[in-house]
């Protein structure tokens, strides 16, 4: 495939946006005097600032990328993702686990089960979030550079480079309050600038009714063909996506990874900390408007011979990430195709800025603080965390680096989500709602937990066991394993950490306080009516959740 | 944030400035092809999307520039 061209006017385009993120680093280093204003963005946000960020520090480029093409590859059972895989979670967050979360005025997710729990625990967490962060931050970066590289024809190095020194430059300028900043400037350049690209789809092919008249049967269904797992792309059946996907993977992902919880933690009171996810779940529910749409779009014109479209290949394989910079291309007439460019490269950066941000306060408090440096002042924890910034970079490079030299490390994305918050998550559940579970309980469940993925994973992948064994399934694609898996490692962990609670020692009841349900006062913010209250823009957003679902079944 | 701090400008007035410049390059673009004549090849040019889209982020920008030029936050 050619590359996509780009003319002067979009040069402007893209460079006004590497100028402005820069200038607004320094322009935001003004108001960034105090460690708590570096990690946590000073805890001024409103719930709008900080849902849109929450939303945005999941919606990568990446996402876009991936997502489009695997609804081309999968059809409508991507949007199982963005619906089932997200919303009930995000909602559980704001309802039960925010209030235990913010009230306890923790500056990361390890830093509650220091908490909760003993300071072993918290310390595995952190390693094991630290790395996690610092691999998809170097996967994610590899992935733009490739996407640049490919569609744009731009040098492999000199952009992943200049994205890495631009992302490294704002945040070690004013840390989390310029992460958050850029991922709203980019949820915004996103919405404007591929959502054109869904309007026109729909214009050249007739109505959204048309296109979902076109595309196979099997790939315009949500639940009614998920009893078999043969009768749908995915190959999977609804047990698998609602325990792999909408319990685990969903609630592990969106109730304890520190990258998106942290951007509730910057918000300015409790009742803003619950809003931020409820808030977020309704965009959430409209991201699939550009992707499912998208995606279905290029599978519409790609099955018309007279369209004039068709996916890339590389070596007789197609290349399904490349659906949507081709729907650019097609629809995009200069100037608008620097806006889509700049929309993807918004989407890359502010992913990478989210990873570095969360990576630079796990570090700082819950590996150097914890283990390193007790004592560390406040102003030194400062000058580490600008220092971890930069550190983070340069590990994500090289990551990146090596993410190039093997070709198929995308597929362990998913996989590495599945190693870390699965088991996280049962851990984060029992601590929350079960007093009695113990500091050893949660310790050894949460390696059990890990462990059994990680081996599950390497057993599958060099057949010392049948896949089948996993999924219970004889037919089943790496997404549907991924599902299964996540679901065995939250079982083990869950299974584990009640078992070793049973006969190990507790922690005494007065310092569970305000960390665990039955043993917190209800909580009492500031009177505001029925209609404002969390619990009601939740019911609204399970409203719309259920119709979505319906009208798609 | 202290009383002796400068105070912020809200991010919205930001997402405005970067909507208006760049709705405002991309309208510039239309019109200036439209006026020139210039054949685009995409598809469904003949509905000339910079022009309607470029104006919408325009209009989005503007709201959100002059609804916050005054606002801070602290």
């Amino acid at each position: 495939m050619q590359a996509i061209g780009l003319q002067f006017v979009d040069w402007v385009i893209i460079l006004f946006y590497f100028a402005f993120i820069i200038g607004m680093g320094f322009y935001l280093k003004r108001y960034t005097k105090s460690e708590e204003d570096f990690f946590l963005a000073g805890r001024r946000n409103t719930a709008w600032v900080a849902g849109i960020a929450f939303l945005s520090a999941n919606l990568g480029a990446l996402e876009l990328l991936g997502m489009t093409g695997n609804t081309y590859k999968y059809g409508m059972y991507v949007a199982h993702f963005y619906w089932i895989g997200a919303i009930p979670a995000m909602l559980f967050l704001g309802i039960f686990m925010m209030p235990f979360y913010y009230s306890s005025r923790i500056k990361s997710v390890p830093g509650y089960l220091k908490l909760r729990f003993d300071e072993k625990t918290r310390v595995l967490n952190g390693f094991a979030f630290a790395i996690m962060t610092l691999l998809v931050s170097g996967i994610n970066l590899y992935a733009m550079a490739l996407v640049l590289h490919t569609f744009v024809g731009w040098n492999w190095d000199v952009s992943m480079w200049a994205s890495a020194v631009t992302v490294a430059a704002y945040v070690t300028l004013s840390g989390l309050m310029s992460a958050i900043f850029t991922e709203i400037i980019q949820f915004f350049l996103i919405w404007f600038g591929l959502f054109l690209v869904s309007i026109l789809g729909i214009v050249e092919i007739g109505s959204l009714g048309e296109i979902m008249r076109r595309v196979p049967e099997a790939f315009s269904k949500l639940w009614s063909n998920s009893g078999d797992p043969t009768q749908n792309g995915m190959m999977i059946t609804w047990a698998g996506i609602v325990m792999g996907l909408g319990f685990v993977l969903s609630f592990g992902y969106w109730t304890t990874d520190f990258l998106v919880v942290q951007r509730a933690f910057s918000a300015k009171n409790l009742r803003a900390a619950r809003m931020t996810p409820i808030i977020a779940s309704f965009f959430k529910m409209a991201v699939p408007f550009i992707v499912i749409v998208c995606g279905l779009i290029a599978l519409v014109l790609a099955q018309d011979p007279n369209s004039g479209f068709a996916l890339m290949s590389d070596g007789g394989k197609v290349n399904y990430d490349s659906a949507l910079p081709l729907l650019i291309a097609r629809y995009f007439p200069r100037a608008l195709v620097g806006l889509g460019i700049t929309a993807l490269l918004a989407g890359f950066m502010a992913g990478q800025a989210g990873n570095i941000s969360a990576f630079n306060t796990v570090w700082t408090y819950d590996i150097y603080q914890s283990v390193f440096n007790k004592k560390a002042s406040p102003k030194h924890l400062l000058w580490m965390g600008r220092a971890a910034t930069i550190v983070g970079i340069v590990i994500s490079v090289a990551t990146a680096y090596w993410a190039k030299s093997m070709p198929t490390i995308m597929d362990y994305m998913q996989a590495i989500f599945s190693w870390v918050n699965a088991p996280l998550f049962a851990t984060m559940l029992l601590g929350m709602f079960v007093k009695w579970i113990t500091p050893a309980g949660a310790f050894w469940g949460l390696i059990a937990g890990m462990g059994s993925s990680f081996t599950m994973y390497l057993a599958v992948k060099f057949e010392w066991i049948s896949m089948s064994a996993v999924t219970f399934s004889n037919v089943a694609s790496d997404m549907a394993a991924n599902f299964w898996r996540a679901w065995w490692a939250w079982l083990i962990c869950f299974v584990v950490t009640i078992g070793v609670s049973l006969f190990t020692k507790k922690k005494p009841e007065a310092e569970l306080v305000g960390l665990v349900k039955g043993l917190t006062p209800a909580t009492v913010g500031e009177p505001v009516p029925w209609y404002k209250k969390p619990a009601f823009f939740a019911v609204l957003s399970l409203i719309v959740f259920a119709l979505l679902n319906i009208y798609f079944w | 944030m202290t009383g002796d701090v400068k105070k912020m400008k809200p991010i919205w007035f930001f997402v405005g400035l970067v909507l208006l410049v760049m709705g405002g390059v991309i309208l510039a673009a239309g019109l200036v092809d439209l006026i020139a004549r210039v054949e685009s090849r995409t598809v469904l040019a003949k509905l000339h999307p910079r022009i309607w889209w470029g104006g919408l982020m325009v209009l989005a920008g503007a709201i959100f520039v002059l609804t916050n030029k005054n606002a801070t936050v602290e």
